[in-house]
């Protein structure tokens, strides 16, 4: 018989909850059961995570202190691959690149998001707020191979429908993938174009936790409009908009896809991501610990950033 | 979980009648402009999808397709072999749904209700996986499948995608949510702590579970890193790879086949986005903290 005690379930936000099952069982076999039973439980994920995850993490670290091309044994070379990476002009404008894109592209995608939230949020009849909330869903549902597809052809120079409107408002053709500055504004603004619905749904919902009754006491003090939101959303929210950051910059960090169909990383180098030189140098030209270094590197600076931003937001985030 | 729709509320400004109408007008404006910047790019892959390849470049572009024409999606069928592409994905997105749906049970299960020594630490260690840049284990695990005999096949893509940190932690999350009396109840009853899981927690947990495999589908069914990289021969491409080759392979001439191609592959993701939507969003923004 069970003699296990009943303990109040919360909401299961609290991590150290005691477990509920232990109905002792009187036989010895039932009592090894329970002991490896969890483990039977776990072992699909724990392995899995394992084999392709842990030991990948360790290999990779591993790999970036030899040189092997797969064809021959491996050979240690200490910290010379990093050295090389450090030094390569490929690699240095690609991060540089990289670095560039972060930060023009989570402004825009963050701005966007949250213009478009607070807009959506306010007082619209219901049926319009879920069409709005929909549509700026929806690219996010579309692969970004696909998406870089089309929006080739939009940005084409000369049949293009970017460049048709534009002559519409009196400007001339637009060189968007021939020239380096052209191509960088395309892969930025595709890039924005797909994600910004992401942050979107993270503001919607930091909006609609925020109490009406701070807005009606602001509106008593006097407050319209812009203030409102300036000196009411915008501190509230700060929780989301940390969030929505950390998570659109590690995203834009590894970007990939687009630069890779939009223009293949040119012209020249002008539009090369860090993971597409990760994925040239180990796949073209098989050189897996140079490509294991620079993996190792871009780690490092995504967690540097993400430590960065938890350490500021103790300062600037604003928690009720 | 609270679902976001639960929890809208507006802001009511407390702004004279005149004033008020004038700015939600504004706003629909500006809303609908921002609409047709996202959606138009869409709309005009689909109509000149729908048009002979000849007319590809019309100037001004149609956003809708009035005299549908289905020149383009018979090109596709010819030029490249579409039906193994969806075959492909369809195996590999929906095996890797299924395995995640399985795995992700399993585990979280173990995480919310049963007691074993490590629970904790173990718990933090598969969050922290989460963290890790694909690209950074990439390398090994292309080596590691290589060593097996996997490369080039489906199943490189597959099985390397199944163990979940994000459905595990999910499916935590769920499971958490429902009440540990159920098992205390089951065992009265005499059931084995794996016939509790199969009958009263797993049924229970379905709404999470559809949760993980709509995610999983979306994800898999858009990927592009992970083909690229392990499959080399062309019957084993899926749709997003076989769809940037054949744009190589056509240059610019008949635009209209490689975009019938990409609105093929967009269907699928269509029927999830009107059915799944809510769970797809919820799901998305899952420990966020909101």
């Amino acid at each position: 018989m069970s003699t296990a005690t009943s303990t109040p379930t919360g909401t299961g936000s609290e991590p150290g909850r005691k477990p509920i099952h232990k109905h002792t069982q009187p036989s010895k076999r039932g009592r090894m059961q329970q002991r490896w039973l969890p483990w039977a439980f776990l072992a699909p994920t724990i392995v899995g995570m394992g084999i392709f995850t842990l030991l990948p993490i360790i290999a990779s670290i591993a790999l970036a202190f030899f040189r092997w091309d797969i064809i021959s044994a491996p050979t240690f070379v200490g910290f010379d691959n990093f050295a090389e990476v450090v030094q390569d002009p490929t690699v240095r404008v690609s991060f540089i690149n990289t670095i560039v894109f972060v930060i023009v592209a989570v402004a825009l995608q963050l701005g966007l998001a949250l213009g478009l939230a607070i807009m959506v949020q306010e007082k619209l009849p219901a049926w319009l707020r879920v069409f709005f909330r929909s549509a700026f869903f929806f690219p996010l549902i579309l692969s970004a191979a696909s998406v870089s597809i089309f929006m080739r052809y939009l940005f084409n120079e000369q049949f293009g429908v970017v460049n048709w409107l534009l002559s519409i408002v009196g400007i001339p053709a637009v060189p968007w993938l021939t020239t380096p500055t052209g191509s960088a504004a395309v892969v930025i603004l595709v890039y924005v174009w797909q994600n910004f619905g992401f942050s979107f749904l993270l503001f919607i919902g930091g909006l609609a936790s925020i109490p009406v009754e701070t807005y009606e006491a602001a509106s008593i003090d006097g407050a319209t409009g812009w203030r409102k939101h300036w000196f009411v959303t915008l501190p509230l929210l700060s929780p989301t908009t940390l969030v929505a950051s950390v998570m659109a910059i590690i995203n834009a960090l590894q970007v990939f896809d687009q630069p890779y169909v939009l223009t293949r990383g040119g012209p020249g180098d002008s539009t090369r991501t860090a993971v597409m030189v990760i994925f040239e140098s180990a796949f073209q030209r098989l050189e897996f610990g140079q490509a294991s270094a620079i993996g190792v590197i871009l780690t490092l600076i995504i967690m540097a950033i993400t430590a960065a931003q938890f350490r500021l937001s103790k300062r600037f985030v604003f928690y009720q | 979980m609270t679902t976001i729709q639960e929890r809208v509320t507006t802001t009511a400004p407390v702004v004279t009648r005149k004033k008020r109408d004038w700015s939600v007008a504004v706003r629909v404006v500006v809303l609908l402009i921002a609409s047709v910047f996202v959606l138009g790019p869409v709309l005009w892959t689909l109509s000149t999808s729908l048009r002979p390849p000849s007319e590809s470049f019309q100037l001004p572009p149609a956003f809708l397709p009035l005299n549908p024409d289905l020149t383009s999606y018979e090109q596709v069928f010819k030029q490249l072999n579409i039906v193994a592409l969806v075959v492909n994905s369809a195996l590999v997105t929906g095996l890797i749904a299924v395995g995640q749906m399985i795995t992700a049970a399993l585990a979280g299960y173990a995480f919310a209700h049963l007691k074993f020594r490590g629970r904790g630490a173990l718990f933090s260690i598969v969050l922290a996986t989460m963290m890790v840049p694909a690209q950074v284990t990439i390398v090994p695990v292309f080596m590691l499948i290589r060593g097996v005999g996997l490369s080039d096949t489906l199943l490189a893509l597959i099985i390397p995608a199944i163990p979940t940190a994000f459905g595990t932690f999910l499916m935590r999350q769920y499971f958490m949510g429902l009440p540990g009396e159920l098992a205390e109840a089951a065992a009265i009853d005499g059931a084995s702590p794996w016939r509790t899981f199969r009958s009263v927690y797993a049924p229970l947990a379905m709404p999470g579970l559809a949760i993980v495999g709509i995610l999983a589908f979306n994800f898999h069914w858009n990927e592009f890193f992970r083909p690229l990289i392990m499959t080399i021969s062309e019957q084993n491409f899926t749709l997003p790879l076989g769809l940037v080759s054949l744009q190589g392979n056509l240059g610019t001439g008949s635009i209209s086949v490689v975009l019938a191609g990409v609105v093929l592959s967009m269907i699928p993701a269509l029927v999830v986005f009107m059915f799944g939507q809510r769970a797809l969003q919820d799901g998305l923004t899952a420990g966020t903290g909101k």
